[in-house]
């Protein structure tokens, strides 16, 4: 008798403890989540039911994403976007592969020492070099195009070189030594070999290189001046500054410009998640 | 005697192609830190000496720059403001994330949906974000106001009131924490199920388990957390200037280091005043840098450490 209720008693508290996580990670998430839901349900709003309690769209419309597209020409700024995007992120696996590629794999005078220099440029802020770079782009007469925001992907980043090269060190050295002596050249065993094998770890540097072009408003805000080559970035506060009071094109324009950001996400998850908690751990 | 010296040059001709054929692949890397970083570091401090406006050549003018920035109220102003910002955002980022991190790694259902849930806004950032924020936090129409109303609070004028631009700006940051919360709960689950059986046994309660196993054993991802968060604060940016532009908001309360920075260089384009001040804010840097990694004897324990 007195076992049960003591039983009873250690249940309850259980039950409630389980009760009290639920209910604040519940909270959290609905938190987190409601400024998106917000957002959605307000771009499929007529203009004057945006400043009212609804949540459901009713009558449902899509006139603030007709109004995005026509307004302005947002199909060239997302495709500009798109390019500068997609050629940077090719840059900086080509880059980074390589340069990791040689940090890891071949042997060369004052490797260790160049290795380290790698790791203290992760400690420069991009303050700091920001005004040099901007005179070597302008004596180049590159302002006002896009090769300030994609040329410098070519050469490299610190982070990421130190990324894969740590994943390239976990690569069995047996497979590169067979590799070499049926006479594969190293460029060969790069492109064949290691990048085939180290794609969760590609793919971890082509997100975090996507989403920080994506987002990225400082260098756009540098280098473009001609509207016809805004960015998604420079296209939202152009908009901003001009149709702040349409809220439900306001939501709309920041809708389209961060779905891609939330659709690479989901398909990268995994790579995602797992790939920036083990860069936190490893030291 | 012959083969032996054919055989050296050809030894030291395989050493010179492997070393050739090493700087080769590297030299992405290379030429990018030459021009970009090291150059760049270098003309960058050389440029802070001088007056300069991108159309003439720079001027060496001496410490004149250095001097202006000390007496530039503006100056303190934007440092005073990326302080407090700060000084409120890193430690309520580190307690938000490590609180969610610490629920999540109890044995519930849903974790990798909750996992996803608070992760999802950290892919997003810079306008897209601002603009967000600028309409949910809307004094009149947006939907904190609103629901602080549903409690009967008066929510405040956030972006329009000086007193709670950084505050707004803190909040921003807040819903962004999924980022280090991810790095926390990967920490939490590696410690060692026997210490918190073991200390059981002892009699520890929850409380005390926390301080003595939890915290000792996540103290070195605590401390890359904190690193990141610190220094992400100190150049906060983007969202400032998508919101205020470069005046920095009602009564400069959103003048940031880095904005008051891009302002001078980009929309003056007093580029050696702005090198000035970029200069100050990697000293800065530097310094919190090297105070937080000086302190971190005091309070990351390492478990390595004592087979060393």
């Amino acid at each position: 008798m007195f076992l049960s209720v003591n039983l009873k008693r250690i249940f309850l508290k259980k039950v409630f403890k389980q009760g009290a996580i639920y209910a604040i990670l519940s909270t959290g998430a609905v938190l987190t989540l409601i400024p998106v839901v917000w957002m959605i349900s307000r771009s499929f709003m007529r203009l004057e039911d945006t400043s009212t309690d609804m949540w459901i769209p009713n009558p449902f419309t899509l006139m603030a994403y007709i109004d995005v597209f026509t307004k302005q020409p947002f199909g060239l700024y997302l495709y500009n976007t798109v390019l500068v995007t997609t050629l940077g992120v090719l840059g900086t696996l080509l880059s980074c592969s390589l340069t990791a590629f040689g940090f890891a794999f071949l042997r060369f005078k004052g490797r260790e020492l160049l290795f380290i220099l790698v790791l203290s440029t992760m400690m420069l802020p991009g303050e700091v070099t920001m005004i040099p770079l901007y005179r070597i782009f302008y004596s180049l007469g590159w302002i006002d195009t896009f090769k300030p925001l994609i040329v410098p992907t070519f050469f490299g980043s610190a982070f990421f070189i130190f990324l894969l090269r740590q994943f390239f060190l976990t690569i069995p050295r047996d497979i590169l030594e067979a590799a070499r002596i049926d006479g594969a050249s190293s460029l060969r065993i790069w492109w064949q070999i290691i990048l085939p094998i180290s794609r969760p770890a590609l793919v971890t540097v082509a997100v975090f290189t996507f989403l920080g072009l994506w987002n990225d408003l400082m260098g756009p805000l540098i280098y473009i001046s001609s509207p016809k080559k805004y960015t998604l970035s420079m296209a939202l506060l152009s908009y901003k500054s001009l149709y702040f009071e349409y809220t439900n094109m306001m939501s709309a324009a920041a809708l389209i410009t961060l779905l891609p950001c939330v659709i690479i996400f989901f398909l990268a998850q995994r790579a995602f998640i797992e790939g920036i908690a083990t860069t936190g751990i490893k030291r | 005697m012959f083969i032996f010296k054919k055989n050296l040059s050809s030894k030291k001709r395989r050493l010179l192609l492997e070393n050739l054929e090493g700087y080769l692949f590297i030299s992405p890397w290379l030429f990018g830190f030459i021009v970009f970083s090291l150059w760049a570091m270098f003309a960058s401090l050389y440029y802070s000496f001088t007056k300069w406006n991108i159309l003439s050549s720079p001027q060496l003018i001496g410490l004149e720059n250095y001097k202006d920035m000390f007496k530039d109220p503006l100056f303190y102003k934007s440092l005073r403001n990326t302080f407090y910002f700060t000084l409120l955002a890193v430690p309520s980022q580190m307690v938000v994330a490590l609180g969610l991190a610490l629920l999540l790694n109890q044995k519930i259902r849903g974790q990798q949906i909750y996992r996803t849930v608070y992760y999802l806004p950290t892919v997003i950032s810079g306008a897209a974000v601002a603009l967000l924020w600028m309409i949910i936090l809307n004094p009149v129409s947006g939907v904190i106001n609103r629901m602080l109303g549903w409690f009967g609070i008066e929510g405040p004028a956030w972006m329009l009131d000086p007193k709670w631009v950084i505050p707004a700006l803190v909040l921003m940051t807040l819903w962004g924490v999924g980022g280090p919360m991810v790095i926390f709960l990967a920490a939490l689950q590696g410690v060692p199920r026997a210490l918190y059986e073991a200390a059981e046994i002892d009699g520890a309660g929850l409380f005390k388990r926390f301080i003595h196993i939890t915290l000792p054993m996540i103290s070195p991802v605590l401390f890359f957390n904190f690193l990141m968060a610190v220094i992400g604060s100190l150049k906060v940016f983007s969202s400032a200037f998508f919101m205020f532009g470069t005046e920095g908001g009602p009564r400069n309360s959103a003048l940031f280091s880095v904005l008051y920075l891009f302002a001078n260089a980009f929309h003056y384009f007093k580029m050696g005043y702005a090198s000035a001040l970029a200069w100050g804010l990697f000293i800065i840097i530097l310094a919190v840098t090297l105070l937080v990694f000086k302190s971190s004897p005091l309070w990351v324990y390492y478990e390595g450490e004592l087979k060393k």
